[in-house]
């Protein structure tokens, strides 16, 4: 579970980017949290994955405050939520096999285990027979697929997608949409980060707007743009 | 942790290689600076051990007063063996000092008929350290019924001189080249860390602990270190033994004895293991550190 109590962020250089923010995400929902280019979502991101912590309010995941936790927990925090981002953020020089092998070495994987647990999630996320190529061997909605598998491959109770189409055209967008809803549908939470109103308005998904830093909007059904 | 420790040391061994040329580079200035360290120190090493000998082989000479008694004479062992610095005493008669000078140079009974009368009673000291010998030497002058002292001061003196400098080379150059190697191998190695620092990103990303970065690094310099240390050791082997060989056949070096490297190869090897090591994981330590804050 996902909570935000009255969450201020306000950067070193003065940016106030989130003010009293609150909201709760339950475990195995699908959610998406939208709003315009600068509204205090990347922020949002940033306090799930420990990046930066709240000026001001608590950030839970799982019961455990993310903003009082130890530099030295904070890497096993990350592990219980997988994050894809908008650049996909894939290591060039290794092949999928091993951008995602290299996730599970990170959690301690043994050999056995990550030689069974790839191909079944490259399976998931519908890139086998792909182990061997390299990212730029790959289209773009690969690539997001196999950062997709990387993010799931240490099964995670959350996933937050960071504008995971931005790169992609709509098509492939629906694609990995598709795919994200799939993995909800097995128990993950997902929480995806967009400004696509397009997109969200084809899922009949519960829709989390954030506005210049405050809450805008909390509800399901579209994304509607006030004003 | 036995999987992670395979997955350390093959990334390591492939950081390694991914830069090539800046491990190469790495360890070529540290083989340099391991042997200038190395000769350095085998220098001061071997010129120790020929003070030491000198130490065992050049002793003072105490001719005592003709004016003295044989008792008198032999009586004055027991004040110079008590003065500070003596190591040893020995009391050599006006007879065994002639013995000894006829059995040196009579080849054709020509000093057979010698006289012990013109030899006089003398004692061979033996000194405990050669730094204070003038002192030593001024000392026993002072001691009544000593007419002479003969010691042969500007050859320890010349081997102090030469030891004290070579030491003082060694250390200071041991220091400096320390210093060098330690910052070679850490900027070769945070040359491959700022290429890999997207890398470091999406590992800390997906929760990799400091310690589980940090350990490819580490072993990528505790290789280079080896492999530095290694390479080294062997030149050194060659170097020493030309230049023990080149001293040996030498007309006017070849009264210094050079230790044989066979019998100090394992202090070497150990010195060269040690400081290849230190300076390769110290570097990759220093080099990582502020890759870590992501």
């Amino acid at each position: 579970m996902i909570q935000l109590k009255d969450v201020c962020k306000t950067y070193d250089n003065g940016t106030c980017a989130l003010q009293g923010v609150s909201f709760t995400i339950e475990d195995g929902e699908f959610v998406f949290l939208v709003g315009p280019s600068g509204s205090g979502k990347s922020t949002i991101i940033k306090l799930l994955t420990g990046e930066v912590i709240p000026t001001k309010g608590v950030v839970m995941i799982n019961g455990i405050s993310m903003t009082h936790i130890s530099e030295r927990k904070l890497p096993y925090m990350r592990r219980a939520t997988g994050v894809i981002f908008q650049d996909f953020r894939l290591i060039p020089g290794r092949t999928v096999y091993d951008n995602l092998a290299l996730a599970m070495h990170v959690v301690g994987s043994s050999r056995r285990e990550i030689q069974n647990r790839i191909p079944y999630v490259l399976d998931l996320v519908g890139l086998s027979g792909k182990e061997r190529r390299y990212p730029d061997e790959l289209s773009g909605g690969e690539q997001q697929r196999v950062a997709i598998a990387r993010a799931l491959v240490n099964n995670p109770g959350t996933i937050v997608a960071d504008e995971p189409t931005g790169n992609l055209d709509p098509i492939r967008s629906l694609e990995i949409m598709t795919l994200l809803e799939r993995i909800n549908a097995l128990g993950t939470t997902v929480v995806v980060v967009t400004h696509e109103r397009g997109l969200v308005n084809q899922f009949d998904k519960r829709v989390i707007m954030i506005e210049s830093g405050v809450l805008a909007g909390d509800g399901m059904g579209t994304y509607e743009v006030k004003g | 942790m036995k999987h992670n420790f395979t997955y350390f040391i093959r990334e390591g061994i492939r950081n390694m290689f991914s830069h090539g040329f800046m491990s190469f580079a790495a360890v070529g200035i540290t083989v340099a600076c391991l042997l200038i360290m190395g000769t350095f120190s085998l220098v001061a090493y071997n010129a120790n051990e020929n003070l030491k000998d000198l130490q065992r082989e050049n002793a003072i000479l105490a001719f005592v007063d003709e004016s003295l008694t044989d008792a008198e004479a032999k009586a004055l062992g027991a004040k110079l063996s008590s003065l500070s610095n003596v190591a040893e005493c020995t009391f050599v008669s006006r007879q065994e000092a002639r013995d000894n000078y006829v059995s040196q140079y009579d080849e054709d009974d020509l000093y057979a008929d010698l006289d012990a009368g013109i030899f006089r009673h003398r004692y061979v000291i033996h000194l405990t350290d050669m730094e204070r010998m003038g002192a030593t030497v001024a000392a026993i002058r002072q001691v009544e019924g000593v007419a002479k002292v003969r010691a042969d001061e500007d050859i320890s003196n010349g081997f102090m001189t030469v030891r004290n400098i070579a030491g003082v080379i060694s250390v200071a150059l041991i220091a400096v080249l320390l210093v060098v190697s330690v910052f070679i191998i850490s900027n070769t190695i945070k040359l491959t860390t700022f290429d890999r620092k997207d890398e470091i990103a999406i590992m800390k990303m997906v929760g990799a602990t400091d310690a589980f970065i940090r350990w490819p690094f580490v072993f990528e310099g505790l290789l280079l270190g080896l492999i530095s240390a290694l390479v080294s050791f062997g030149l050194q082997w060659l170097l020493y033994r030309a230049i023990a060989q080149g001293i040996s056949m030498s007309d006017t070096l070849q009264i210094l004895r050079v230790v044989s490297f066979e019998q100090i190869y394992r202090p070497v090897a150990a010195a060269f293991m040690a400081v290849g090591v230190g300076v390769g994981v110290g570097g990759s330590l220093m080099a990582i550190r502020r890759f870590l804050r992501v």
